[in-house]
């Protein structure tokens, strides 16, 4: 059983006792213990069950690596899912459930998978389900959607806060480890801004289990040593429990801050996604062990060996009383010294390898009474839920049992992996190392940034340096070139002298025996997370899967959430042998961030809630809200669709607006409106290449309408010009269009016309702008007094500087209603305390506020057309009887020459129209008109759609505009528009213009 | 005139790590021309009594600011009341040059994040090296704030004022309350 040492333990603190639960069971651990550690000092050895045969499986390692502890954490809005328990620190309350398994861990039904893996090979899914093809969706995908996958998702609003945070350095070192820590004091002493990132909470990575000496000192020593130093260093930031997981172009690297997932009732946020610009990058990530591929290497008990060390020395907790050891390396002999050392068992040694001589370590565990059987392997690992032995091989033969040996758990080393991930990020290259059998970076070829010159460095283990002596070598050269990279001139010192232990060379081995039979094959695992076996690589092989990216898609080696840390270089051994082709030549897939999975909760940052996106409010929006708005979001701001009184619908709130301002008077919020300055001795001639009609022409004191199009001819925006002086024009924009054509203007000013004088500048938040609207339009000015706003002092199309009611205003005569109309522009900051002064002046006049479906329909009933809803980005102003806004006087103008394209100029484009229903029903919007025949796809041919339908109530019935086939051509015809409920409608084609067609209102 | 009053009323808050607050209204002119033409240096000059910034930067006299905004612009901030007065002087210093100056003074809201822990809250928004060695009071900055266009400078060592859209107002009272809420320093600078 795994049990709780008396002795060693050198992250607990274990006056502190930490209560916690796993599936309902309340356990114990001590503060400073893993979940993972606390689950084994509990014996509670099977953790989960794996992905797709739902086997038992156990805790295998001790760190990021661990593929099968994954756990769902917390309930409610504190739930998330595929949790490693091998780093999730235990706090007091921990509530973890195991995944995978129904109805209990203990017992799962799904087992039965592994009963029928035979059945189930890699590629089973593809070839199963795909005939017949209709099952898939409706049958196979969701039966197997339900018995596979991993943790669930969330459900309810995550209670916890997350942000972003900005930093810049000169040199980021990745890994708080020995290496990184000189790498980084290294590149300091130089002067260089250094931030250290360490994923977990301690410093010094595996040097302190491993031991060894620097410059004759025990290295946790050192490493104390060197976090006290560098904490001094004003230039240098230390961050533990932030992992680096990604690397991007520019020196871009996202690190990951876990500040509370230890804590969780603390304040602040729960995540920080640390978004750093690196003038150099030191990738010090160190290594990962890889497991040994024999059959039953899954089964709860068999662990890394370097885990099982970890376990020991960090946490005082050990995983059986009787542990074997299997290793193709010197490293796995220190677990078996450790275990040793701690009082406890270790029957055996099995060596794959054949040494002529022993090694230190090897005669340090001869010596420590430990027996070692060089050559041999494991046949098989015993037990089911739990290892109870091994059964004992020749490494060399096909795995005859020599001989059977009881123990509850085996370490297992097949070497070591140079944790390469963040050095391949953004495009370094690897190497194989025949020697360690294992891809290192080819520091020659490492990721460039923009000026061509590398920007990342690998230092230590992650580069393929194991010992001490150099390890810490490359990490000082490392550091040094690093911070000579970013311009520093790294200070003479030399490498400090690192411990050296003679070790054996490791010898590659892929499978265990070597000539494993089908049925040993079958179980042993590679990737333990999705249930990938040495048989299913080598079947996709066979199959002809000889890609290693097609391999790992086939068999999904490597695709769970730990992205194959464990398995995949075991993985493309296996294939390359299959495939009868040295290591290098099959490669290795791409390494993508993130390292490991960062919550959606850091990417998102600080944006939920209130600040999920950033609503425009005008200088009147309280009152809106106050005073009953029924918001509508026009682009991002929030405009009034209806003021909604008490007792009333949103549509009779609609319908008495529109006849309020058609008979009395109604106010709009029209501050949302883009307004655009536009100066210079060249405006004229700028704004007459941006508009399809002229504006040089336009005297100060007038507007006029105008069209504008983008350079393949559609109409982009429309809005009413005003000219203030000789050189300067305000440009009124759309609603949505105010910063994208001051962007389009700054864009030909800047790259086309960048000689011509003209200056723009968007002022359209500087005016709140209220559209006074209706027959007592005029009344309510004069009430307010000041200006002259009569018909002769300020004629249509004209605008006026004056003052009403003591407010400094610019007045534009201009009426997107049909109707008496001014748009009147004040200082944003006196917006309301107009707004308020014109609501008082109309009290007696009838006024009342109306929201911007009110605007629609007195629009539509004038044939205005509406940017978006008869424009939809391939409409041109030849579609909708805009002919008259186009100049032909002008030698050119944006969409002119586009205009001449064949599709644009041809008769058969449908064309603006008013349609009314037979009936007085209002059309459904987008409805499509239908023709006689049918296409190519077997559907009905179309000939118009609808583009704006209402219901008029100054006119009691449906009125609508739409683009038809031939339309001006039609005027009376009657077409059919299908709806979505299955009526047929039927529209009369007629003019655009429904409502005082003399334009009689508002010519007063 | 009484009626002109800031998009947050002057709102404040002071229950995180550093002290949010909204500033009065400021005013504040743009002015766009070729910042290199003698005749429009000696024009600004003349008309602003402030020296020209370089790029980054803010200078200061009294209570009028010029800030750096872009190679062809720059931002002018003098008090609220006499906006009228010094965007009169201007246009008619740069009226034989090609130049732009408008009043923007009622399109900004401004706010102010001060305290010890001011830089924090901003980079946390800012994709900005605002290390203490970097970003200094006379420096001037136009970049974004989360999802917003946004810029800054430092009256004081622990104090931010930023400018953004009046419309944004209420987003931004909002964002600075968030990137400040409780427990929440970074403690990186």
């Amino acid at each position: 059983m795994s049990t709780r040492l008396a002795t060693h333990g050198r992250l607990l603190n274990k006056d502190r006792a930490i209560r916690f639960t796993f599936n309902g069971k309340q356990l114990k651990g001590f503060e400073g213990d893993t979940l993972a550690s606390a689950l084994l000092a509990n014996d509670q050895m099977l953790v989960g069950r794996s992905f797709k045969y739902h086997r038992p499986r156990g805790i295998v390692a001790a760190g990021v690596e661990e593929p099968n502890a994954l756990v769902n954490l917390g309930v409610e809005g504190h739930f998330e899912p595929n949790q490693r328990a091998t780093t999730t620190e235990l706090f007091e309350g921990l509530l973890a459930t195991s995944q995978n398994h129904w109805p209990s861990l203990e017992f799962d039904v799904g087992a039965i998978n592994a009963k029928l893996s035979r059945f189930m090979p890699a590629g089973f899914y593809y070839k199963m389900f795909i005939h017949p093809r209709p099952l898939w969706k409706h049958v196979y995908e969701p039966f197997i959607r339900q018995a596979a996958g991993l943790g669930q998702a969330p459900k309810g609003r995550d209670f916890d806060s997350y942000e972003h945070f900005y930093p810049f350095c000169d040199v980021l070192v990745i890994g708080g480890g020995i290496a990184g820590l000189h790498a980084a004091k290294a590149a300091a002493q130089s002067g260089a801004k250094v931030i250290v990132l360490e994923q977990t909470a301690h410093w010094g990575g595996r040097a302190p289990v491993d031991g060894g000496e620097v410059d004759g000192k025990p290295v946790d020593n050192v490493v104390d040593e060197l976090i006290a130093e560098l904490s001094e260093m004003e230039n240098v930031t230390l961050r533990a429990r932030t992992m680096g997981a990604g690397v991007y172009d520019h020196g871009y690297v996202l690190g990951y801050e876990r500040l509370t997932d230890h804590q969780p009732d603390a304040d602040g946020p729960r995540h920080r996604l640390w978004r750093i610009r690196a003038g150099q990058v030191v990738t010090a990530t160190g290594a990962i062990e890889r497991p040994l591929s024999f059959a039953g290497n899954d089964i709860p008990g068999v662990m890394l060996a370097s885990a099982v060390r970890d376990y020991v020395v960090n946490y005082g907790v050990c995983a059986g009383d009787r542990t074997v050891v299997v290793t193709n390396n010197d490293d796995a002999y220190r677990t078996a010294i450790v275990l040793k050392n701690a009082g406890l068992t270790v029957p055996v040694i099995l060596d794959a390898r054949s040494l002529s001589e022993d090694s230190a370590l090897v005669a340090e565990a001869k010596a420590a009474g430990i027996r070692v059987m060089m050559g041999h392997g494991v046949s098989k690992v015993l037990g089911g839920k739990r290892v109870t032995g091994v059964a004992i091989c020749a490494q060399a033969g096909e795995g005859a049992v020599l001989e059977e040996v009881a123990c509850d758990a085996v370490a297992m080393s097949g070497g070591w992996s140079p944790v390469v991930h963040l050095w391949s990020h953004c495009g370094g290259k690897l190497i194989w190392d025949n020697n360690f059998a294992m891809f290192r970076p080819d520091v020659d070829k490492a990721p460039k940034g923009a000026d061509g010159a590398p920007f990342v460095s690998p230092a230590g283990a992650a580069n393929g340096h194991f010992g001490l002596m150099e390890l810490l070598g490359d990490a000082h050269a490392m550091g040094q070139g690093a911070a000579k990279a970013a311009g520093f001139e790294p200070k003479r010192a030399s490498a400090p002298e690192g411990s050296c232990v003679d070790q054996a060379p490791m010898a590659p081995v892929w499978l265990m025996p070597q000539g494993a039979s089908v049925a040993l094959r079958s179980k042993s695992w590679l990737d333990y997370q999705n249930d990938v076996k040495v048989s299913d690589v080598q079947l996709a092989a066979q199959e002809g899967f000889e890609s290693v990216e097609h391999a790992k898609r086939y068999t999904t080696l490597g695709m769970a959430t730990d992205q194959g840390k464990m398995s995949n270089i075991n993985g493309l051994a296996i294939l390359s042998d299959a495939l009868n082709q040295p290591i290098p030549q099959t490669g290795t897939t791409t390494f993508r961030p993130p390292y490991t999975p960062i919550s959606m909760g850091a990417i998102g940052g600080e944006a939920r809630g209130d600040v999920f996106q950033p609503i425009r409010r005008t200088p009147m929006h309280d009152w809106h809200d106050a005073n009953g708005a029924d918001w509508e979001p026009v682009g991002q701001w929030r405009r009034p669709y209806a003021f909604v009184r008490s007792g009333e619908r949103v549509h009779d709130a609609v319908m008495r607006e529109v006849r309020n301002t058609r008979e009395h008077l109604g106010l709009l919020d029209a501050s949302t409106l883009g307004k655009i300055i536009v100066k210079g001795p060249d405006a004229g001639k700028f704004l007459d290449m941006l508009y399809t009609n002229v504006m040089s022409t336009l005297k100060p004191g007038k507007c006029r309408y105008g069209l504008m199009c983008s350079e393949n001819g559609f109409l982009v925006d429309d809005g009413v010009v005003a000219r203030i002086d000789e050189d300067t024009f305000l440009c009124h924009t759309t609603t949505g269009g105010a910063e994208s054509i001051h962007a389009h203007m700054e864009e030909w000013l800047q790259t086309e016309w960048w000689e011509w004088k003209v200056y723009v500048a968007n002022v359209t938040e500087q005016y709140a702008q209220i559209a006074v609207v209706g027959p007592n339009a005029r009344k309510a000015l004069e009430t307010l007094g000041g200006m002259d706003v009569s018909k002769e002092a300020l004629g249509f199309m004209e605008w006026a500087d004056g003052s009403l009611g003591g407010f400094d205003v610019r007045v534009y005569r201009i009426s997107f209603s049909g109707e008496l109309s001014y748009e009147i522009a004040v200082r944003a900051s006196e917006g309301q305390a107009f707004w308020d002064a014109l609501m008082a002046a109309g009290e007696d006049l009838g006024v009342m506020p109306y929201g911007t479906e009110a605007l629609h329909i007195l629009r539509a009933e004038k044939g205005f057309i509406m940017i978006g809803d008869e424009t939809d980005g391939t409409v041109i102003p030849q579609d909708l009887g805009l002919h008259w806004a186009l100049s032909k006087k002008k030698e050119d103008y944006l969409g002119k020459r586009a205009h001449t394209r064949t599709h644009m100029s041809d008769p058969e484009r449908w064309q603006l129209v008013g349609l009314e229903t037979l009936d007085g029903s209002v059309l459904p919007d987008g409805a499509y008109a239908v023709a006689a025949g049918t296409n190519a796809n077997g559907q009905k041919n179309v000939q118009g759609r609808v583009t704006s339908s209402y219901h008029s109530p100054n006119l009691d019935k449906g009125i609508a505009m739409g683009l038809v086939l031939h339309g001006p051509d039609r005027m009376g015809e009657v077409i059919d528009f299908p709806g979505t409920d299955g009526k047929t409608y039927q529209a009369k084609i007629v003019s655009a213009v429904f409502y005082d067609p003399e334009g009689e209102k508002q010519n007063v | 005139m009484s009626n002109a009053v800031s998009a947050m009323h002057g709102a404040t808050w002071s229950d995180g790590i550093a002290d949010i607050a909204e500033a009065p209204l400021q005013g504040m002119i743009t002015l766009r021309a070729d910042m290199k033409d003698k005749a429009v240096k000696k024009a600004i000059a003349a008309a602003t009594k402030v020296e020209m910034p370089g790029p980054g930067q803010a200078n200061g006299v009294g209570d009028r600011g010029l800030c750096w905004m872009s190679p062809d612009e720059f931002l002018l901030l003098c008090p609220y009341d006499t906006v009228a007065a010094d965007l009169a002087r201007i246009q008619t210093a740069l009226a034989k040059t090609h130049a732009l100056a408008v009043n923007v003074s009622d399109a900004r809201a401004l706010f102010r994040v001060s305290g010890p822990a001011a830089r924090d809250v901003m980079a946390k928004l800012a994709p900005v090296d605002l290390s203490p060695a970097v970003f200094q009071p006379g420096m001037f900055r136009r970049t974004r704030l989360a999802q917003v266009a946004a810029a800054f400078w430092m009256p004081n060592a622990d104090t931010f004022q930023i400018v953004c859209f009046r419309s944004h107002a209420q987003y931004m009272f909002d964002l600075l309350k968030t990137a400040a809420r409780k427990g929440s320093k970074v403690g990186a600078f």
